[in-house]
């Protein structure tokens, strides 16, 4: 293989190689997010564990339904992200631009219910700080839960945020057709990121929301 | 290693006619800051570690004046206490941690493999400034006033009752950390991807296996520090109870968390050293190396294990019995690999024709360090003994033996080593060996003292001491002064070889890795063509029989 093609970087021998860099940095990183949240998780599971009773009641006070229909659209943004780089294996660009607009799309759906859930936390004094208050007796512990809810999905925000930053970086490449049915890797190891950033929250609607409800 | 064209290729007519390389191929700053080149790369973190290395070094100093006399009579201990943790920080996080990897690994790993740069040369880069922004909160932080924590941001101290700039340095140590994650990502894909044909897994030079292992900790253990900082700046600063046990938090916690990357740090600091080692051991004995798989793979296991002996740091902090049992025996386990390395080196020596240049005397240093650093480790790891000295100065001196003895040792033997690559000119054989010599002397007459202190119970920490302590710490003082020297003297011939140094031929050492198989210094893409490999590493038996 020695096509010389405009996306192929000096460093390489061929486009081969270089998607097989991309996919295996993009897992490394992965790795590499795995255990930045896994040191939250870790944190955590060890409070609920010492708080049950604590955590039980301060997860009373998230809403649910806000949350599980968060779930499925993001969910629903994963499909069509796994759309999206069908279409780009494929060489179908239009099908490819209007899978990433979608997913961009229940990415910020996603976000604004987390911005109207956040409002509601800060209405019901439920941020950690100065303002916190918590009925019964454990208003230290339930602020313990509260500053690991905003911790975890804050940070879980952040990595959407920067995922809906490269997705628009893709749809202007794409739009410039850019890519090709042998030149797709970068919507590939976008595709990865995103599937990761979902299977995050995955984990943290049943730790944070479920868990200690019957 | 070697192409099939090993023994023509052993000369070039280096520097005879203006040849391009990757220095002179361009002038400016410009072509230096936006430099995609590892090589350049690299030189830029060296610049910027031997900065911060000397940045360190001068807290060092105040540090060794102030405990001359057992009265706190220099400083104050508010002082002391921010010399203390900005000597930890500067040389752990800005010198240490990016010393080998980021400079020798950054400039060797595409070299070693036969490839033209790293997988991703523009996140290279990216890491660089990284490094930079990180350094920059941190120097800020020092500026205005210092942390006073120590560097390890123990909670309660870093959240509740430090009055110093502890948010600035934490996001400074934040940064610095994503730097550290890159290079460890890049080298992994560039090894696994990049290889140059016929370079398997077993013919790679060890320091490849070492960087590997190192790359595998940046990436695993790196993140968990980085949460955990987050953790405790918004702790302090929003004033919630993450850590702080009078709002139910667990000031242990932190300490497991810290700790799950600051020891596995350690192994980043110690492994990327003995890579060096062995190439410089190999090269200066003109032998194979001595169980390849063995050291290749003690290295993976020293990187493995690494991540389960966190918790004997805290023997003594509430931790149960039976997980200090466990966490023991696991550390003790560490030393295997260790020792599996260096009975290797020692093997390797064994019939070989060894000379004693420059890199060869620090690779000796080396050795010896390095295993009194790990045999006081057992003792560290020992639950009993721990009780006795624990935070005592011989935790000090067992740690400098192994990061000044160890990694310092082989960063400087590496340096030379590869200083001909690196620039095309030769340092000065007779000022280096004097050097290398002064810095041996001032370092254990620096440390050595040290472990008797604190076996005698002296505390780390602190800038009054009885004083019957003033002896040991006078000499340790002393050796301090002449270490200090030590390290000035190549310092100033490194610079002084850039002009006026023999000008390097393309393997000085006649040494066998691919690296020397290209002229010094090398044209940006490394190699002229891709060279392909036909045998096993440090292959000096048949380079000697063929009498090159």
């Amino acid at each position: 293989m020695s096509e010389s093609h405009r996306a192929l970087a000096h460093q390489f021998d061929d486009l081969e190689q270089q998607a097989e860099a991309a996919t295996l940095g993009i897992w490394a990183f992965l790795i590499t997010e795995i255990l930045f949240f896994g040191g939250l998780f870790t944190g955590y599971a060890v409070y609920r564990t010492n708080y049950p009773q604590a955590f039980a009641e301060a997860s009373h006070h998230l809403d649910i339904l806000l949350g599980g229909i968060n779930t499925v659209v993001l969910i629903g943004s994963s499909f069509t992200m796994a759309l999206a780089v069908h279409a780009a294996q494929s060489g179908k660009r239009r099908a490819l631009i209007a899978f990433l607009l979608a997913t961009m799309l229940l990415g910020a759906i996603f976000l604004g219910i987390k911005v109207v859930e956040y409002s509601h936390k800060f209405v019901d004094h439920l941020v950690p700080g100065r303002t916190f208050t918590f009925p019964g007796a454990y208003a230290p512990q339930a602020q313990l839960f509260f500053s690991f809810y905003f911790a975890m999905t804050g940070m879980h925000a952040v990595h959407m945020i920067i995922g809906l930053a490269i997705l628009s970086v893709l749809v202007g490449r794409a739009w410039r057709n850019r890519f090709s049915a042998i030149y797709f890797a970068p919507v590939e190891v976008t595709g990865l990121y995103w599937h990761f950033v979902d299977i995050v929250w995955i984990f943290l609607f049943p730790l944070l929301y479920l868990i200690g409800r019957h | 290693m070697s192409t099939v064209a090993v023994e023509a290729r052993d000369d070039f007519p280096t520097a005879t006619a203006p040849r391009e390389h990757y220095l002179n191929v361009n002038y400016g700053v410009k072509s230096w800051l936006l430099t995609t080149d590892h090589k350049r790369i690299a030189l830029l973190y060296l610049a910027s570690i031997t900065l911060f290395f000397f940045l360190g070094g001068f807290f060092a100093v105040v540090i060794r004046l102030e405990l001359m006399t057992p009265a706190g009579d220099l400083v104050q201990s508010e002082t002391y206490n921010k010399l203390f943790t900005m000597h930890g920080l500067i040389m752990i996080f800005f010198f240490l941690i990016p010393s080998i990897p980021a400079v020798l690994g950054n400039f060797l790993v595409p070299m070693m493999i036969g490839a033209r740069d790293l997988a991703f040369p523009r996140l290279n880069l990216l890491s660089w400034y990284i490094y930079v922004l990180g350094g920059l909160f941190t120097l800020c932080a020092a500026v205005l006033g210092g942390v006073d924590t120590g560097w390890t941001f123990y909670t309660p101290y870093s959240t509740t009752y430090a009055n110093s700039n502890v948010i600035l340095t934490a996001v400074g140590v934040f940064i610095t950390g994503f730097s550290s994650i890159l290079t460890g990502l890049n080298f992994i894909v560039t090894i696994h991807t990049m290889r140059a044909p016929g370079l398997t897994w077993f013919r790679l030079p060890l320091f490849i296996w070492a960087h590997y292992a190192t790359s595998l900790i940046m990436i695993l253990g790196t993140p968990v520090v980085a949460i955990t900082i987050v953790l405790v700046a918004l702790e302090r600063g929003l004033h919630i109870g993450i850590f702080d046990p009078a709002l139910g938090g667990d000031p242990v916690l932190f300490q497991h968390l810290f700790w799950f990357y600051s020891h596995p740090a350690v192994y980043i600091m110690i492994l990327p050293a003995m890579g060096v080692i062995s190439e410089l051991i190999t090269c200066f004995s003109r032998k194979r190396i001595f169980g390849y798989g063995f050291i290749a793979f003690s290295s993976v296991a020293i990187a493995v294990l690494g991540f389960f002996v966190w918790g004997h740091h805290m023997f003594v902090s509430s931790q149960s019995v039976y997980a200090g049992l466990v966490f023991s025996v696991l550390s003790f386990l560490v030393a295997i690999p260790s020792a599996i390395k260096v009975f290797n080196w020692t093997a390797t020596l064994y019939k070989g024709s060894v000379s004693y240049e420059t890199p060869m005397l620090y690779a000796f240093g080396f050795i010896g360090l390095f295993t009194i650093g790990g045999l006081t480790g057992l003792f560290l790891a020992s639950l009993g003994l721990d009780v006795h000295v624990h935070d005592t100065y011989f935790v000090v001196a067992h740690f400098h033996y192994i990061m000044v003895g160890g990694a310092i040792m082989a960063y400087l033997g590496g340096l030379h080593f590869w200083w001909p690559k690196m620039t095309g000119r030769m340092y000065p054989e007779g000022w280096a060996r004097l050097g290398a010599l002064i810095i041996f002397i001032g370092f254990n007459l620096t440390f050595f003292p040290q472990f008797i202190l604190g076996y005698l119970g002296m505390p780390r920490r602190y800038h009054m001491y009885p004083p019957e302590f003033q002896i040991l710490n006078v000499m340790s003082s002393a050796g301090a002064s002449i270490l200090g020297v030590g390290y000035l003297i190549p310092m100033v011939y490194f610079l002084w070889s850039l002009r006026y140094g023999a000008v390097a031929s393309a393997n000085p050492w006649r040494a066998k890795g691919l690296e020397w198989q290209t002229p010094s210094p090398p044209p940006t893409e490394n190699f002229s063509e891709t060279p392909i490999v036909t045998e096993e590493a440090y292959n000096y038996a048949r380079q000697e029989a063929v009498g090159v």
